[in-house]
């Protein structure tokens, strides 16, 4: 089979969306974004491959198994396959901070330090290697996609019992934050099939012996198929530091309205907020871009604010938008300077004003900005299309249909669940199309 | 551009330009009069008829950014105290005289004894010269130039820059130079202005050939340099121009396109037309966005600021002072939105273009307003589209070259996709 694929280098996130050849979405892949352009696009395609893969199981798998056992079997496998791709990680971290405890900075505490780390890590791949009840594997889905922020999340909860005077949170945190990187930037070893393999011959003791050989079978199958590459187009912040020939390598601006198009085709205004950029696109009837507005060098009230926001309140990005949403009386925000977010969040909350009501007014103020753009790029049309990742945001996105309804009358307001990906699916798109073609040629 | 890259006359516009500010440097010591005015409406023949020099301080400004020191002059001017939104020019060339007042060439400007206000219709303009009264100490005489709001230059708007003219600027001179207004040597000057803008308007128009053997914006600001300057109304400016082009006559019939940065363009891809001034301290940079994509920019309104010459306009020496009026009163910036809408539309259509773009800086609001509404209009007439970035005339911190880029490729791509490179759905 041919697959199509698209790599969106953002300036937080990488994220590459693999297509078969009749443009339907196989795969989809997000990871951090890093100073090494190249790996966090290598990263995010093995994940795209990753989940191209289980896409392809499911679809072998609604060919013999009924609906109920199906769901409970692609659960239990993705969930197993994720547990033995994060021992591995796990494994690496292992080294990595055994690594780095043999620095010269941590030499007065390295033995105390090396024992308290070994114990630390060894724990969470105890924690990781036990099998989970059917209801903890649901909610495990619904946590952090990155390795980074789960490790994270347990290694500092950990650090705070496995300190004492000797050897510091601080300390432990340190090798920690060096460790980590080292991790994010090894490609696991491991192949997908040797991956899959063991995570099969755990979960099919969940099952009796006749199911277990049909998954067996389904799982051969999906793995039998062979991905062929038919091509990667690149876009993007990072695009230019991808290693692609010139002609694979296209604007995010096409690509998020190309791929906006295809997910709503009636689209015809598409909104994107990203980490440093937001862009207002108008498209035409083929998703062909025909006016657009961004930015200029001034980044203030793209994602990259909401994130310094959230550090400041030390909240994670994705905590903002509910606490907004709980606002009973938003405060009015006109700045949206990224520099100046901090001091004045910090004004505000002296002067006594709520924490959800000035979140609710930070979203409005980045919405605002937003509109302005889209003013200038000739208005919002209907349908209108937001995408990017503070698509996800609730408050974002109510201050946003609150606005449009105010300056342009009803909308229909696209938000897709994979709006993050929209970029990426607009560049897989180009991909296929120049394959089409080529062959036509 | 490399040594290698240079054309003839390309060392001979250096060799003019050197020779200018070689008389600017010595002007105490010969005697002669100095007069700084703006290139928008300069009456460059009436001052050189009275053997004064002229200084553009708008040239020195982007010549200091182009050299890279426009940043210094900016902080020091910040420094005296003008704010971060005043115009860049007004406060590189402030910086640049409490810095010294050291010009392109390496070589100390005299002071202005007389500042000639020409052009008034951008109201900035008024406030800087203001600001040089105060610096120099020196009189102003201002030749207040009224904009074409309907569109046209009526009798009595012609009647009213004439009287200025007799009234105002030639007492003027004659109380600075001494010596009477002599009219059949404006009439000599403005005979050989004609000579040369005939030549200057064909090179510009050369770009209608595909591919076009030059670019009208970025090597177009170098091709009016000589006529928007100290030059105008010259023997230099006439063999300048006659020179520039035969050799741009000579790469048409060779089928050339435009010399770049980067050596001679081989596949124009992209033909544009460019609404608004450069940026000047990312120039080369700049320009690069364009040639390394193969964009060509066929026609540029920026390059008529000092005079709208390819409609028909030539200065008549049979009618001195009537025809410094229709100048000064025709360039670009006096323009109407409406006029300067009509002349995008027409570069459009007549260089055969794929798209306009708008270069809004921030620096000049008398350029930039109203941009955006010029652009959907002209969109809107030709079905051709249109494209947004913003720079700055001198302050590189208003210059983020990986937001223009984006931009610049973006617009490009969107371009070949609207004309079909890529018309196709790809859903099957």
């Amino acid at each position: 089979m041919r697959t199509f694929t698209g790599i969106d280098l953002g300036s937080t996130t990488t994220k590459a969306v693999m297509l078969d050849e009749d443009g339907q979405i196989l795969g989809r892949g997000i990871t951090n974004s890093r100073s090494n352009y190249d790996l966090a696009a290598t990263i995010a395609k093995a994940e795209a491959h990753v989940s191209a893969r289980f896409r392809l199981l499911s679809r072998e798998l609604e060919k013999t198994e009924p609906a109920a056992t199906l769901e409970k079997f692609l659960t239990l496998i993705e969930v197993e396959f994720r547990r033995q791709q994060s021992l591995e990680q796990l494994r690496l971290l292992a080294d990595a901070t055994a690594r780095e405890c043999e620095h010269p900075r941590v030499a007065r505490i390295k033995d105390a330090l090396i024992e308290r780390v070994a114990a630390l890590v060894e724990h969470m791949i105890q924690a990781e290697a036990k099998p989970a009840p059917l209801m903890v594997v649901k909610e495990e889905k619904k946590t952090s996609d990155f390795f980074r922020d789960r490790a994270a999340s347990q290694y500092s909860r950990l650090a705070e019992t496995h300190a004492d005077a000797r050897v510091t949170f601080d300390d432990l945190m340190s090798i920690f934050d060096k460790a980590i990187i080292r991790v994010e930037n090894t490609e696991l070893k491991e192949s997908f099939q040797d991956l899959m393999l063991r995570a099969l011959s755990k979960v099919s003791a969940r099952f009796d012996e006749t199911t277990a050989q049909r998954h067996r079978t389904a799982v051969q199958r999906a793995l039998d198929i062979e991905l062929l590459n038919g091509g990667v187009i690149g876009t993007g912040y990072g695009r230019q530091r991808l290693p692609f020939p010139k002609q694979d390598i296209r604007s995010e601006i096409l690509c998020h309205g190309l791929g906006a198009h295809h997910q709503f085709p009636a689209t015809r205004t598409v909104l994107d907020i990203g980490g440093q950029d937001t862009k207002a696109i108008q498209v035409d009837d083929r998703g062909i871009v025909t006016s657009f507005q961004m930015n200029d060098r001034c980044a203030a009230g793209c994602g990259r604010y909401l994130g310094y926001i959230a550090d400041e309140m030390s909240l994670g990005v994705h905590e903002l938008g509910p606490i907004a949403m709980q606002s009973e009386r938003r405060v009015k925000i006109s700045s949206t300077c990224t520099v100046f977010a901090g001091a004045e969040l910090r004004d505000r909350l002296s002067n006594g004003q709520r924490r959800e009501d000035i979140l609710a007014g930070l979203h409005r103020a980045i919405i605002l900005r937003a509109m302005s753009l889209l003013a200038r790029s000739g208005g919002v049309l209907d349908e209108f299309t937001f995408t990017g990742g503070v698509a996800n945001n609730e408050a974002a996105v109510t201050a946003l249909r609150q606005l449009v309804d105010e300056n342009y009358g009803a909308r229909t307001v696209n938000i897709s669940a994979g709006s993050i990906y929209t970029g990426a699916l607009g560049a897989a798109l180009f991909s296929l199309r120049a394959a089409h073609e080529q062959a036509a040629a | 551009m490399t040594t290698v890259d240079k054309e003839p006359s390309m060392v001979k516009q250096k060799e003019m330009i050197g020779a200018h500010f070689d008389r600017l440097s010595t002007a105490r010591d010969d005697g002669k009069k100095v007069v700084y005015t703006f290139v928008p409406g300069n009456l460059t023949e009436l001052l050189l008829s009275f053997d004064v020099l002229p200084v553009y301080p708008e040239i020195n400004a982007l010549q200091s950014a182009m050299r890279k020191k426009s940043g210094d002059f900016i902080t020091e001017a910040e420094r005296l105290g003008h704010s971060e939104d005043v115009c860049t020019y007004v406060k590189c060339d402030i910086g640049m005289k409490h810095k010294g007042n050291i010009g392109p060439t390496g070589q100390v400007l005299p002071k202005p004894d007389l500042l000639l206000l020409s052009y008034t219709g951008c109201f900035t303009f008024l406030k800087w010269f203001e600001l040089l009264r105060e610096e120099y100490q020196c009189p102003v005489v201002l030749l207040h130039t009224p904009y074409q709001a309907d569109g046209e230059i009526t009798p009595s708007m012609r009647e009213y820059m004439i009287k200025q003219i007799k009234s105002e600027v030639i007492p003027a001179l004659e109380k600075l130079t001494g010596r009477a207004f002599d009219e059949d040597r404006l009439r000599e000057l403005l005979k050989l202005s004609a000579r040369a803008e005939d030549d200057m308007v064909s090179v510009l128009q050369s770009a209608k050939h595909r591919p076009s053997p030059i670019d009208a914006y970025f090597g177009g600001v170098y091709y009016i340099g000589p006529m928007f300057t100290a030059f105008r109304g010259t023997q230099g400016a006439v063999d300048y121009y006659s020179l520039l082009r035969d050799e741009v006559e000579g790469r048409v019939a060779r089928g050339e396109g435009p010399i770049t940065p980067d050596g001679p363009m081989t596949t124009e891809k992209y033909r544009l037309v460019v609404e608004g001034p450069p940026n000047w301290t990312d120039f080369r940079e700049f320009w690069k966005m364009f040639s390394d994509e193969g964009a060509v920019v066929v026609a540029s309104t920026y390059t008529k600021v000092g005079g709208v010459y390819d409609f028909g306009f030539r200065h008549d020496p049979h009618d001195p002072l009537g025809t410094l009026a229709d100048y000064c009163m025709g360039v670009y910036t006096n323009r109407s939105l409406p006029q300067r809408v009509s002349m995008l539309e027409h570069y459009v259509r007549e260089y055969g273009a794929d798209g306009v773009l708008v270069n809004s800086v921030k620096s000049c609001n008398s350029f930039s307003a109203g941009q955006l509404v010029m652009l959907r209009e002209v969109e809107k007439r030709t079905g051709i589209a249109g494209g947004f970035i913003e720079t700055d005339l001198v302050d590189a911190r208003y210059f983020s070259a990986a937001n223009v880029k984006n931009r610049i490729e973006s617009y490009l791509q969107m371009i070949q996709q609207k004309r079909g490179g890529h018309a196709q759905e790809a859903r099957p």
